[in-house]
């Protein structure tokens, strides 16, 4: 059963760093395919660091690597995924009369990816 | 590496929005490289190390190599022809360019809108209806006994705000540095920017206006009730505290981040930031700073704002400048359908924007000018390669804090300027226009009559 | 520079001439006012039109970061007042606070060709500039805030006053400012550096310094005088807007003992207060101010009159910034400088029925009608703080037709009227060869300027030619033609062409060894580097630099960027 979360989206320094080599290959697409996870949540789910979970929202879905982070880091029931094109895909278009679509807190749906049915 | 090195002393860094000016580059004249920067950080090291020129075509036309004149035509026809163009992107290009794109947007009677829309987008909101109160970086460094980071990690994306204008620099009456400050960092998480702070307040997650007012309720003396923690996990004897230290201090600053803006709430949350900086005015000195990312996103603000009185958003088609957030902003263009074409200037919403915004990018003519490829640059009808602003030409940016200054490039670069690639484009549209765009029913020649029949 | 053109028929006032409404032509060549032209030559036919040289405005906000932020803090203020682009010239939004291109519109529109920003800390001189490209037809140029530096205070503080001079001159000629301007002097450490506190009176202490305004004040006089600047030291004096400030204003006038010194906006700075009471309504004291400016020829003093309706009120006075604020709600900007300057901004509504803003008004008119000398009290609301240029007409109209005055003194608070002697001035009207002097010839004196303000055989061909009408305010508001550098800009009311107009900038010299001084305090205080503060001539485009009396600066300081 999928189970919800609360995904932040932000900058990361190797993120900014990997961006000015290129976009299109290498560290940067890495970097933002990566979704950091609380170590406990990471246990409950029966996740280890490099394991492939799904992301989901009702614009979109993305499949992306885990990493744990200790609870004092990073609370459960946390996400943290560097900007990228990724992120983008869970994003909503509606901006609420702002022009700021919400790329923090979005509520997602985290469920494991069996190994194989990796990308 | 050559031996023929050239060293540029006091270059600009423009990769994010400190726009440090003391970078000494070395460079390696002959392999059109810079191979040392000292005083940059990690993220100003990687930006002057991996522009170097690249081997890429002057154009693209739907993906085939093209000299820049038939980049330029063919993108002139393309705005002349369209109904509702949108130009978006100018946070990392110089004002010279930003200016020229303004103009060329009010000449087409179309849609001008910067990254400032999806970034501190909700604090121009906020600024227009609450006001701020600001200062320069140097204030900081000179005064600030007390600052106070809300929603940021300036550590991994600012991370000389901290050694060279905000936390350790020691200034004219913080002789001590570091010593003499006080350092809170507010945030939902732990950061690589929290062991910089004495205090740090962890947050709930879109908690943050609760907290916010709260601060204010108390900073003018009303009754918070202790089941505030609940609600935002910080206890009243934590935002009582903060408040005593705020009310304490000679000159305090906030500098605030997407954290805020990108969050429920958007302008609500950083409007209470201002206000509570505002409210505290009535007791001493305090300053608060939206902590912008793009190297010239402020550049692009003060652009905008002084051709039309607005700072991003800006709508030309009835034959004036209108404002309005949410309708004139770019995801809101494209995730609506509405633009015909789009005109990208150094900026990649294919890879950030929200995914019906993309899939509109998708179905419209685009012309992108960047220095590298991006996926934007992937799908447009015409790409230019275009010179990247500091490290090969000259122009003005805009620091977080408003200050301008003149880039000094590094080395020449075989491909044209933005300014020059939009100059040319916006030359071109004119003839095809014959002047500026008049919208439909400005000057009627017999006005009566032409309406009775 | 346009073909050559021929005035004819019109009714001249060229005061700085003596030319007092007479029937006669003026010929234009290459931008310039000469004898004669080929008889071939474009005419236009000014029978029943007046003609004047374009208007000069001697103090006004228009351009840089502060106008900038004000104009962001009101897009309601945009959305009603909208310029439209036409074939030729760019669109633009209103307000008191108006876009770039609409300001410079606007400005031609009124007949106005060349006006002075008052207040821009050196550090926001290269976005002045920038804002100058943007804002066509008018000339302009920057007074540049150098009454709170504190590099400058640290030089004075010990005495090293020719150094001050040099540091004086070095800020001048970098930021290619026109004149140095000081806004409540000491006001803006003490808000920035002692829990917003304000200075009170001349001889307060500056914070941590040994400083007093008085001292400042003076030396900044002194070193004015001896560069040999064309515009003097412009003065904003402590105690804007509070009761009882006249004595500040008349001790500070003191100060310039028989030197040059220009009063900014005089009329914030007129009131006095009740006898016997410490905290009172102000009252009128523009008699006493008058009658000082009257006998006093080395002062002058542009009135800054307030007109009922919005404002925005934008200073460097960030203290007087706040205490609006305060009194009336809303919005608030406050803008800290790094080691120059203070900011603050504030929308603000004067209202007819409000005891002060109606005394505000009648102090204004009062201070018109006191003059004796109209060379030296000029023409300003220091726009947009008591109201905006947009308003120039109706003022015009209220100095030269004393009926619609009356008219328009039965609207407002009649008990404020009580405090000043407006009922007293009934009698006194300007003619239009005085208007020609407060609004042109005036300023461009005091300024310095010997080719504006007058259309004798050399001026710059900047002309104005309204259509004579009973009714001022409709005359000064829309003149038949504008000429802007001999070039045909506005012809029936309507945009012929686009003008960009030149940024006007002195050059002191200055001892280069001042830059040592200097530099080390940048590394200490600064964030910027010194090598990138000195703003570049590729800021200027079209651009003169008006002499001193002194030897101008040879070339860019070594410090400046060369792109």
């Amino acid at each position: 059963m999928p189970e919800m979360m609360t995904l932040i989206g932000g900058r990361t320094s190797k993120q900014g760093t990997s961006l000015t080599h290129g976009k299109l290959d290498g560290e940067y697409l890495e970097v933002t395919s990566t979704v950091e996870m609380n170590v406990e949540d990471m246990a409950r789910l029966g996740l280890k660091n490099g394991s492939r979970v799904k992301l989901r929202t009702p614009e979109g879905e993305a499949v992306l690597k885990c990493k744990g982070r200790e609870t004092k880091d990073l609370p459960r029931g946390i996400l943290f995924l560097a900007y990228g094109p990724l992120s983008s895909q869970l994003m909503a278009g509606d901006t609420a009369g702002t022009g700021m679509p919400i790329s923090k807190n979005l509520d997602v749906e985290v469920e494991p990816v069996p190994d194989q049915a990796g990308p | 590496m050559s031996d023929n090195l050239k060293v540029v002393e006091n270059a600009t860094c423009t990769f994010c929005g400190c726009v440090c000016d003391d970078m000494n580059l070395t460079v390696d004249v002959d392999e059109h490289r810079i191979t040392k920067a000292e005083n940059a950080c990690i993220l100003g090291k990687a930006w002057f190390r991996e522009h170097g020129i690249e081997q890429r075509p002057f154009a693209l036309i739907d993906g085939h190599e093209a000299t820049t004149e038939a980049g330029v035509e063919e993108a002139a026809q393309i705005l002349a022809r369209a109904r509702f163009p949108m130009i978006y992107g100018l946070s990392d290009t110089t004002c010279e360019a930003q200016r020229v794109a303004v103009g060329l947007a009010d000449m087409l009677g179309g849609t001008i809108d910067t990254t400032t829309s999806v970034c501190h987008g909700p604090s121009g909101i906020a600024f227009q209806g609450v006001g701020e109160s600001t200062a320069s970086l140097g204030e900081l460094k000179n005064r600030a006994d007390m600052i106070v980071f809300w929603g940021g990690n300036p550590a991994e994306a600012h991370p000389r705000l901290f050694s060279r204008y905000a936390v350790t620099p020691k200034g004219m009456y913080i002789p001590n540095g570091r010593k003499d400050r006080t350092i809170v960092l507010v945030d939902v998480r732990r950061t690589a920017s929290t062991p910089a702070a004495d205090i740090f307040v962890q947050v709930k997650p879109r908690s943050d206006f609760e907290v916010l007012w709260a601060l204010r309720a108390l900073v003018k003396g009303r009754k918070v009730d202790p089941s505030i923690e609940r609600r935002t996990g910080v206890s009243l004897a934590v935002l009582e505290d903060l408040v005593a230290r705020m009310k304490r201090c000679n000159y305090g600053a906030f500098l605030f981040g997407m954290g805020l803006t990108m969050n429920r709430g958007r302008h609500f949350n950083s409007a209470a930031l201002l206000a509570l900086a505002t409210d505290l005015n009535q007791f001493t000195h305090w300053v608060a700073k939206p902590v912008r990312g793009h190297g010239n996103v402020t550049g692009a603000d003060n652009v905008v704002s002084w051709q039309t009185g607005f700072p991003f958003g800006v709508n030309f088609s009835r034959g004036y400048p209108r404002f309005n957030p949410g309708e004139f902003t770019t995801v809101d263009v494209l995730a609506r359908g509405d633009a015909d074409a789009a005109l990208i200037i150094a900026s990649d919403p294919a890879s950030n924007f929200p995914k019906p915004a993309i899939e509109h990018l998708k179905r419209i003519p685009v012309i992108v000018l960047d220095p590298k490829a991006t996926l934007t640059s992937r799908l447009a009808r015409v790409a230019f390669t275009t010179a990247t602003y500091g490290i090969n030409v000259t122009g003005t940016v805009y620091r977080m804090d408003d200050v301008a200054l003149t880039l000094r490039p590094a080395f020449p670069s075989p491909y044209p300027s933005d300014e020059q690639v939009l100059t040319a484009i916006r030359d071109r549209v004119r003839v095809l226009l014959g002047g500026n765009r008049l919208p439909a029913g400005a000057a009627p020649i017999a006005p009566a009559v032409a309406a009775a029949s | 520079m346009g073909s050559p053109l021929r005035i004819v028929n019109g009714r001249v006032y060229d005061p700085a001439n003596g030319v007092n409404g007479v029937v006669r032509d003026v010929c234009v060549r290459d931008g310039k006012i000469v004898d004669d032209v080929p008889p071939d030559a474009k005419r236009i036919d000014a029978t029943g039109l007046v003609v004047m040289p374009g208007g000069v405005d001697i103090h006004c906000h228009i351009a840089g970061p502060k106008v900038n932020l004000a104009r962001k803090v009101q897009p309601e203020t945009h959305r009603d007042d909208v310029q439209l682009r036409t074939r030729v010239t760019r669109s633009g939004t209103g307000g008191t606070v108006p876009s770039t291109f609409a300001t410079g519109y606007r400005y031609a529109t009124l007949g106005y060709t060349t006006a002075m920003e008052a207040a821009v800390p050196p550090l926001g001189a290269r976005h002045t500039l920038e804002e100058f490209h943007d804002t066509p037809v008018i000339d302009k140029g920057f007074f540049v805030l150098v009454g709170n530096n504190l590099l400058l205070y640290r030089l004075l503080q010990e005495g090293r006053l020719e150094e001050f001079r040099h540091a004086l001159a070095w800020w001048l000629t970098v930021t290619k400012a026109y004149a140095p301007k000081l806004v409540n002097p000491g006001g803006d450490e003490m808000w920035k550096g002692q829990r917003n506190a304000n200075i009170t009176a001349l001889d307060d202490k500056i914070g941590a310094f040994d400083l007093t305004p008085r001292r400042v004040i003076a030396a900044f006089i002194e070193a004015a005088n001896a560069l040999g600047l064309p515009h003097p030291v412009h003065i904003h004096c402590n105690n804007l807007g509070h009761t009882g400030n006249v004595e500040t204003t008349l001790e500070t006038m003191r100060l310039a003992e028989g030197r040059r010194a220009h009063m900014a906006h005089i009329q914030f700075h007129s009131y006095g207060a009740v006898a016997g009471k410490s905290r009172s309504n102000p009252t009128s004291r523009a008699r006493d101010i008058a009658e000082y400016v009257n006998t006093h020829p080395n002062i002058s003093a542009d009135v800054g009159a307030v007109m009922f309706g919005h404002s925005t009120s934008m200073t460097a006075d960030a203290p007087l910034a706040y205490m609006l604020y305060r009194i009336a709600g809303g919005k608030w900007v406050n803008a800290d400088t790094e080691n120059e300057s203070g900011c603050g901004i504030v929308p603000f509504t004067y209202q007819d029925q409000v005891y002060t803003n109606a005394l505000q008004w009648a102090i204004g008119l009062e201070l018109f009608l006191l003059s004796e000398d109209p060379w030296r009290m000029v023409f300003s609301t220091d726009h947009p703080n008591g109201g905006s240029f947009m308003t120039y007409p109706r003022l015009i109209r209220l100095l030269m037709d004393s009926e619609f005055r009356k008219q328009q003194m039965a609207q407002v608070n009649q008990k404020a009227l009580d405090h000043t002697s407006l009922r007293d001035l009934q009698g006194r009207e300007y003619s239009l060869y005085e208007i020609a002097i407060i609004t042109r010839a005036g300023p461009a004196r005091l300024l310095g300027l010997t080719a504006k303000g007058h259309l004798g055989v050399g001026a710059d061909a900047d002309i104005t030619l309204y259509e004579e009408d009973d009714d001022k305010e409709k005359m000064f508001a829309a003149p038949r033609y504008v000429i802007k550098d001999g070039e045909l800009i506005v012809e029936d009311h309507e945009f012929r062409d686009d003008h960009g107009g030149r940024v006007l900038h002195v050059a002191p010299a200055y001892d280069a060894k001042i830059e040592q001084v200097i530099e080390p305090f940048f590394e200490d205080y600064y964030t910027i580097r010194f090598a990138n503060y000195a703003v570049d001539d590729r800021y200027l485009s079209h651009h003169q630099v008006i002499p001193t009396a002194a030897p101008a600066a040879a070339a860019t300081p070594a410090g400046a960027a060369r792109p």
